[in-house]
């Protein structure tokens, strides 16, 4: 190094901009237009449309039908029904499970405790498809129980809202699940035993140590199955519950209601962002885990042997429930189509549609348009999602706090939604679509891929950054390295796991979107998702299993991918 | 080899409206090993890194010899840092993350590589070069720290407590093993430490702070024997304060009256420089616990045992002296250990009293 160099008092240009304490929005207006452009524009645009009538007065007109016409009144009540008994059956569900494979030591424990996670590697629309060929009027066990005891009718079948309900459940107690464990993981065993030695009975530290330490978990773990509820489209869609407020929204606009959809969308979005609000201020409390250090698990086991034998059958039903969706979309993946009528189990297989993946051209197209679609919008993620993180990480500026909410906006409104708002937004030419017309394009479900995903991209390079310490980047300063050789050398190598886990989650989301996709969809662009909705709906059961395997599959790679990662960075981090 | 020289003008650090530092003046030489010693919040790794360039002040200037730096960045300083987290980075070998300041500085694979080489052979890390910083011990992350900084050929080497990860054995060794290579390199340090051992130890001169603000700067033995305040006297090492009033002052000696009918009598080249000698007027006493003996002498003292610690080469006693606690320390001669209740009577030479300014 030329000493010259290092004190030439005439700085470069660009020296005395990215010194200047204004560089900051440099940085940061890219994120501020894309926030603007795409999430701001599109919900400012459907509220207006909610607020305009059709000869373009302003009005509350749409909202003062919203709240006198009895079926909107009924939806809402409906999904915020659903979603109220949703959260109370992922509670139960997930903290017991979480509880009993934590704490305890019995025979099956093991299996249980990875199959546990299944549910995680089925798309939302296979998950609902798998349970109404389980469980619904013409699926395998009540046609199993008709047979076996000769009834005229199905015995009993999985139905509207109940089914919904059940579908939920399944789906989505894995967040309380996830939740519960690692507040379980984190609580200090000897926090109990301090409490056993001051002469407090097992019921007592249940209610006064145990289930305290917990709330935190479970009010976070209940706030995120409350949304997802009330943003959730397939299961109401698989078992014809048109009484929710997402059924609704694509009804108003399928009569050609437009004003009346946006309206919905617009109340929806309202109670979605409530609902972030909530849950970002409720993490934001102290909660009183983690104030002691290294933890040692300590499993109780069962010693009865009648415990033992009853526990081990709880383990097998256990497991046949976890897996018996999955199988179910194996098995039909190879059933010839139309050929599975009034059969308790399809007749003859095949294994011609995962050829027909591969080889027939009409079957890979919309694999080969998800997989395009995805990998533009993931691409624009990293960018966006990197550049966001680092910048709520490293710097601070006005206006912080207000971005960190509006990234995750698109987190929490339901997909639903974000279509409306897309098609909203972009049905005509504006600036944010560089004067062309999106809707009816193969652009527009890229862009819709991007802005839900975002916020996942975001958190996981978040939170890759705040883990790193900050003093390594400065060594790598005062050894002389300008910024972007720091960044290129020494930062993105260590958030690399990071990016790379949500990238890999935002691929895969992509590959299985369907609530907006089916919304906003290009016949000449179908992605995979809508493919798989409209072989179901001209009863091609075998190519829309297999389209749904190749789904679970991707997922499972990915989140085996995931765990390896997570391994390797937190070794690394952990020096 | 020629090393730089540091200079800190009127630097003033605010956070928002808390106070980092105030007024930080001093100069280090070149060559020279200078610490920042202080309690944890004092203002010692701010300066530091406003040195380093991590920070920039919000008044004053920092010269490095002649030129101000004050706004230059930190990547155009070369300086050599340690970390005290080390902050090696972690997806590279140790031969990567010492090599990394010469790639910065674009120097030929060959020349990188003699230099890497020799660095390691400078702090005993030979043979390492392809090994994961995950698989080393704290000592040799450390060493890698050492290597990596100094590798650059830097002008100035700022230490931030660059021992307090370490074990207490290796910490000994490494101490050692740091000041060898500042001597034989002879190069400007900075050296940044709560540990009074350490910063006595290794330096040769200190910089007291606290509050953000210097308390005083000197050689080892100037802060330790001659402290310019309370604060330094009860920092570095124990000491014992006691408040007087001054009863006399004559040609050599100073006279004061703590109370209780106590007189203490001390040298009057052993006073504080800021210290205004007048009679009447209020002082403290630092009297180490190591100064005062066992027996009849000089400001001789009756008082009473209250606690008794035996440490082999010291023994420590707690006396009750009139209202007061004091504390001394007798060095273990195969004497009896006296218990709790015993009266004890102990005097301290002319020249073990020092004389400060009672405020601060």
């Amino acid at each position: 190094m030329t000493k010259s160099e290092a004190i030439s008092p005439n700085q470069s240009l660009w020296a005395r901009i990215s010194q200047s304490k204004y560089f900051v929005y440099v940085l940061i207006s890219p994120l501020i237009f894309i926030l603007i452009g795409y999430v701001i524009f599109p919900m400012y645009k459907t509220f207006t449309n909610s607020v305009m009538s059709q000869e373009g007065d302003l009005t509350l007109g749409n909202y003062i039908s919203f709240f006198t016409t009895e079926a909107t009144i009924e939806s809402l009540t409906n999904s915020v029904f659903i979603s109220v008994v949703s959260v109370v059956t992922c509670t139960i569900v997930g903290v017991t499970m979480a509880f009993l494979l934590n704490r305890y030591e019995f025979p099956g424990r093991r299996i249980l405790s990875v199959l546990v996670l299944v549910p995680m590697a089925l798309p939302p629309l296979i998950g609902a498809i798998s349970f109404s060929f389980l469980y619904g009027e013409s699926g395998i066990f009540p046609r199993l129980f008709q047979s076996i005891f000769s009834l005229e009718e199905v015995p009993f079948s999985l139905d509207g809202i109940l089914g919904v309900i059940v579908v939920h459940t399944f789906t989505m107690y894995s967040y309380s699940y996830l939740s519960a464990s690692a507040a379980i993981r984190g609580l200090d065993m000897s926090l109990e035993e301090a409490a056993t030695n001051l002469g407090a009975s097992r019921f007592r530290i249940w209610r006064k140590i145990i289930l305290p330490m917990l709330t935190p978990a479970i009010v976070a773990s209940s706030l995120l199955v409350f949304m997802i509820s009330m943003a959730s489209y397939t299961a109401p869609l698989m078992f014809g519950v048109e009484r929710t407020m997402t059924m609704q929204i694509t009804l108003s606009r399928t009569n050609g209601n437009l004003d009346m959809a946006a309206t919905q969308s617009f109340v929806l979005s309202i109670v979605s962002i409530a609902f972030l609000l909530l849950m970002t201020w409720y993490q934001n409390r102290r909660n009183y885990q983690n104030q002691s250090k290294g933890i040692g698990v300590h499993r109780t086991e069962v010693r009865s042997s009648l415990i033992k034998y009853i526990s081990l059958i709880l383990s097998i039903i256990g497991v046949v429930i976890l897996l018996l969706p999955i199988l179910v979309i194996g098995l039909i993946s190879f059933a010839v189509d139309g050929e599975w009528t009034t059969q308790i189990i399809p007749t003859s297989y095949t294994l011609q549609h995962y050829i027909d993946l591969f080889t027939d051209q009409d079957t890979w197209e919309p694999i080969w348009n998800s997989i395009k679609m995805s990998t533009v919008a993931v691409i624009g993620n990293i960018i966006f999602g990197v550049a966001a993180a680092y910048a709520m990480v490293r710097y601070n500026f006005k206006g912080k706090a207000l971005m960190d909410i509006l990234i995750m906006v698109p987190w929490a409104l339901p997909g639903t939604v974000v279509a409306v708002n897309l098609i909203a937004a972009f049905s005509e030419e504006s600036i944010f679509s560089f004067n062309q017309i999106l809707v009816g394009t193969f652009w527009i479900l890229p862009l819709a891929y991007f802005v839900r995903q975002l916020p996942l991209v975001f958190r996981n390079s978040q939170a890759s950054l705040i883990q790193m310490d900050q003093s390594v980047e400065e060594a790598a300063h005062s050894l002389g390295a300008n910024w972007w050789y720091s960044f290129r050398r020494v930062v993105l190598p260590i958030i690399m796991p990071g990016i790379l886990a949500g990238t890999l989650l935002a691929f895969v989301q992509g590959l299985t979107e369907f609530v907006a996709s089916i919304l906003i969809y290009t016949p000449s662009a179908m992605p995979l998702s809508v493919g798989i909705w409209n072989k179901m709906y001209s009863f091609e059961f075998g190519t829309a299993c297999a389209y749904g395997v190749l789904q679970s599959i991707l997922i499972i790679i990915v989140l085996l991918v995931n765990e390896k990662l997570k391994g390797d960075s937190s070794s690394t981090a952990a020096f | 080899m020629y090393m730089k020289s540091v200079t800190l003008d009127g630097i003033t650090k605010m956070f928002g409206n808390a106070k980092g530092v105030e007024d930080i003046n001093v100069h280090i030489n070149s060559g020279e090993f200078f610490t920042f010693l202080g309690p944890s919040g004092c203002g010692k790794t701010t300066t530091l890194r406003m040195i380093a360039g991590f920070y920039f002040p919000t008044e004053g200037e920092i010269y490095f010899d002649q030129e101000d730096v004050t706004a230059l960045k930190a990547n155009k300083r070369n300086i050599g840092m340690v970390f005290q987290n080390y902050a090696l980075f972690p997806h590279m070998t140790v031969f990567e993350n010492i090599a990394f300041g010469l790639q910065v500085r674009k120097l030929s694979k060959e020349v990188i590589k003699e230099k890497v080489q020799k660095a390691q052979s400078f702090v005993h890390l030979e043979g390492y070069e392809s090994r994961k910083i995950t698989e080393l011990s704290g000592g040799q992350q450390q060493r890698v720290a050492l290597a990596r900084a100094l590798v650059i050929e830097p002008d100035i080497l700022l230490l931030d407590e660059p021992l307090s990860n370490l074990d207490a054995k290796l910490r000994e060794e490494t101490r050692v093993e740091i000041k060898r290579l500042q001597v034989e390199l002879g190069i400007t340090t900075i050296y940044v430490t709560h540990d009074q051992h350490e910063a006595m130890a290794m330096s040769d001169r200190i910089m007291v702070m606290s509050q953000g603000e210097i308390q005083q700067i000197g050689t080892p033995q100037e802060i330790y024997n001659k402290p310019l305040n309370h604060f330094v006297a009860s920092f570095i090492g124990e000491s014992n304060i006691l408040e007087g009033e001054i009863k006399e002052i004559t040609d050599e000696h100073i006279v004061v009256d703590t109370g209780d009918n106590t007189q203490f009598k001390g040298l009057k080249e052993n006073c504080s420089p800021n210290l205004e000698l007048e009679e009447g007027k209020n002082v403290l006493l630092s009297i180490r616990p190591e100064i005062i003996e066992e027996g009849e002498g000089p400001n001789s003292i009756q008082g009473q045992v209250q606690l008794s610690e035996f440490s082999g080469v010291s023994i420590n006693y707690i006396v009750k002296v009139g209202n007061k606690e004091i504390n001394v320390m007798i060095v273990n001669s195969g004497s009896d250990v006296l218990k709790r209740g015993d009266s004890i009577k102990l005097n301290i030479p002319e020249s073990g009293i020092y004389f400060m300014d009672d405020r601060g």
